[in-house]
């Protein structure tokens, strides 16, 4: 198996209450891949680690066998739609050219390049009408497909996306998921923060099951199971969250930040 | 006009424009406070300064604010993150703080005697008419710099503003873009303070932002319009204080552009207030123009002739007020939707009947009504003796689009809900 991405022993806190427990696992490529889990089971936190927007309290994570910072270009990530304000002066067609956005290009304008493959992920989406609308007057289906088009436009081999069907009409879903399934086609590794049991079954082929520490990790077939859903889903695992709010509130290190376990050089 | 306040007065207005260029950022960045406390931290930096340099050379004026303004920053940041306040009380804490320590060192020069002191009392409230040359030199030039230094960093910027973690994400220094925003927050503060000094200086950071939004939904129109009204207050500011002797400036500026500000909210389009009411007010024209038609329309269904009705024959059908209705007639003349016919009784005064073109609208609005109460039952489950109300007010609302969406969803229906014709265009 060709791995995507590997998260080895990881553990994560907020506010120094852990939210993911010595998380391990291995992810292929070219699969559509779900992340799925309760309400606050550390989906976003997973996702967000992997990106480098959270620091882990002890663990790594590698994508491509590298770490991230060596194939960011080939990454790309769609936040939660909520988290930003969409209320802020940009139009459609802005907001995708952000996806052309590097590290090297900063300083320098958009180019007529940058501005035909945002038009071409516009399209892909069917958004291309919309590109001069205000993002403030778009639909929740719409401003998703707009954060697809701009994942689409940085033209990455691997894309993570937190929760990209909350708040879309039926129709955006179908779309999104046959643009999706085009993207496996090409070779690309979708991994997909999701919730909604009911339809994780249909989307994904590999299924990461997670509540704050991972229940199952692999083909769907093996891992959606009533014993191991159950376990995921049944109540909430009583003396975990205890220990986790004692160690919020106490603020102990839960481990020596520079601690690095089995962390290979 | 004199060649020199000339020259002050255009530096004022490029020392207002400025700040209000890098302010946008943070108007947007919904940290308007911050910027706030900043220009009050810079009070001691600004003083102590001046005791140390012994003098007001605009260099070590610059120096110190900028170290104050990034201890305070950095501040405001550590409280944060280290301690459970809230960031509100964490930056009043670090403005009052840092603001107390300034009026005491101003005391302390005050009580030197030093015969400068009056030019640093500029700094609480702006005085253009205090301002030197080499300041005015001085300030334009950082001016210039901090446009240009946003020029650069637009992309980064923007990015910062709308989506931080994405900007992480795509793997730009955020940091480092964070730092130098920081420190064109800060310089930008020093700038403004010439003109505005540091108790209203939050005004200029914001205020050109909030009423440049109402115009515009780009972000560069946004930064230009807001350099633009920050100009003008600037310029009526300086004009107005240096005519009066011992005038200030910030209040003047401040007032011009809160003047500017509320105007906007006001009389912007499609955001201002006045639009809004505007729109409200042909809405409800519409809708009392629509439920005429409709009333007439449904008689003569109900007849299958056409009909004419008196003011008071309408009235009995549907409750509405009188003046309404004769303000409803009197539109739909004017849009030759229904005509007075020859009045039957002259008791009742004149009756009206629709035109062709009347007619048509009024099956529209009846169809809309229709298509409306059966999308509900169908689609949304609702009871029959539920949907009417609803009805009344989407039937106002559908737009042609929708309404073709409806039909296609529906499979072009032959009846509603209660079972009544709905009512087609002749094909």
């Amino acid at each position: 198996m060709e791995k995507s991405i590997e998260v080895h022993n990881l553990t994560v806190s907020y506010h120094s209450k852990p939210v993911l427990w010595d998380v391990d696992f291995t992810l292929p490529k070219g699969k559509i891949i779900g992340i799925v889990g309760p309400n606050g089971s550390g989906k976003t936190t997973m996702l967000k680690t992997v990106m480098g927007l959270l620091k882990p309290d002890s663990g790594y994570t590698e994508i491509f066998g590298e770490p991230l910072d060596n194939v960011r270009e080939r990454v790309s990530y769609v936040p939660q739609r909520e988290s930003v304000d969409w209320d802020f002066p940009a139009d459609v067609m802005d907001v995708v050219l952000m996806g052309r956005y590097r590290k090297n290009n900063l300083f320098k304008r958009i180019t007529k390049e940058d501005r035909r493959i945002a038009t071409e992920a516009l399209e892909k989406v069917n958004l291309l009408e919309f590109a001069h609308r205000q993002i403030s007057q778009l639909s929740g289906g719409q401003q998703q497909r707009v954060f697809i088009a701009r994942s689409l436009a940085q033209q990455a081999d691997i894309y993570l996306m937190d929760e990209p069907f909350v708040g879309v009409d039926a129709a955006t879903e179908d779309a999104i998921l046959k643009l999706l399934r085009d993207m496996k086609n090409e070779g690309k590794t979708v991994v997909i923060v999701h919730h909604d049991l009911q339809t994780a079954n249909e989307y994904f082929d590999w299924i990461v099951l997670l509540n704050t520490r991972l229940v199952a990790a692999g083909p769907r077939e093996e891992v959606f199971t009533k014993e191991l859903l159950q376990e995921a889903y049944g109540g909430r695992l009583t003396v975990l969250s205890k220990l986790g709010d004692l160690i919020g509130s106490t603020e102990f290190p839960l481990r020596e930040p520079d601690f690095k376990e089995d962390k290979p050089e | 006009m004199d060649p020199i306040f000339l020259k002050v007065l255009l530096g004022t207005m490029l020392l207002a424009s400025s700040a209000a260029v890098v302010g946008a950022f943070s108007y947007l960045k919904q940290q308007s406070l911050v910027g706030d406390a900043i220009a009050h931290a810079l009070l001691p930096g600004v003083v102590l300064a001046f005791i140390l340099g012994e003098g007001r050379h605009p260099v070590y004026l610059i120096f110190g604010a900028l170290v104050a303004g990034l201890v305070a920053h950095y501040g405001i940041s550590y409280i944060q993150q280290r301690t459970k306040l809230k960031s509100d009380t964490a930056v009043s804490l670090v403005l009052s703080t840092f603001f107390g320590f300034g009026i005491m060192l101003m005391s302390y020069v005050q009580r030197l005697g030093q015969g400068q002191q009056a030019g640093l009392e500029r700094y609480l409230l702006g005085k253009a008419a205090a301002i030197t040359m080499l300041d005015v030199y001085t300030f334009s030039g950082l001016a210039v710099l901090l446009l240009v230094g946003v020029g650069l960093f637009y992309k980064g910027f923007q990015l910062m503003t709308f989506n931080e973690d994405f900007a992480h994400a795509i793997g730009l220094p955020v940091g480092f873009i964070r730092l130098t925003f920081t420190v064109l927050t800060v310089l930008a503060v020093t700038i403004g303070i010439q003109t505005v000094g540091v108790v209203l200086m939050a005004a200029l950071l914001i205020t050109p932002s909030a009423a440049a939004r109402a115009w515009t939904k780009s972000l560069p129109a946004m930064l230009g319009i807001a350099a633009l009204i920050a100009a003008l207050s600037a310029a009526a500011g300086t004009l107005i204080s240096s005519s009066i002797p011992k005038m200030p400036t910030g209040p003047w500026v401040v007032l011009v552009l809160g003047m500017l500000g509320f105007g906007s909210l006001l009389f912007a389009p499609e955001k201002g207030l006045l639009f809004k009411r505007r729109r409200a007010r042909a809405h409800r024209a519409k809708t009392l123009r629509e439920n005429l038609l409709k009333l007439l329309y449904s008689q003569e269904e109900r007849q299958e002739k056409s009909v004419q009705l008196s003011l008071k024959g309408m009235m009995e059908i549907r409750a509405m007020r009188d003046e309404d209705v004769r303000r409803g007639l009197r539109d739909l003349m004017k849009r030759l939707w229904i005509v007075e016919r020859s009045s039957t009784s002259e008791a009742h005064g004149p009756s009206y009947g629709l035109t062709e073109m009347g007619r048509v609208e009024g099956r529209r609005v009846v169809r809309l009504h229709r298509l409306w109460e059966l999308y509900l039952t169908e689609r949304l489950g609702m009871a029959a003796d539920h949907i009417h109300p609803q009805a009344e007010t989407m039937e106002h609302v559908i737009t042609p689009e929708i309404e073709s969406l409806l039909i296609k969803e529906l499979g072009t229906p032959e009846r509603d809900p209660h079972q009544s014709l709905i009512p087609y265009e002749n094909e």
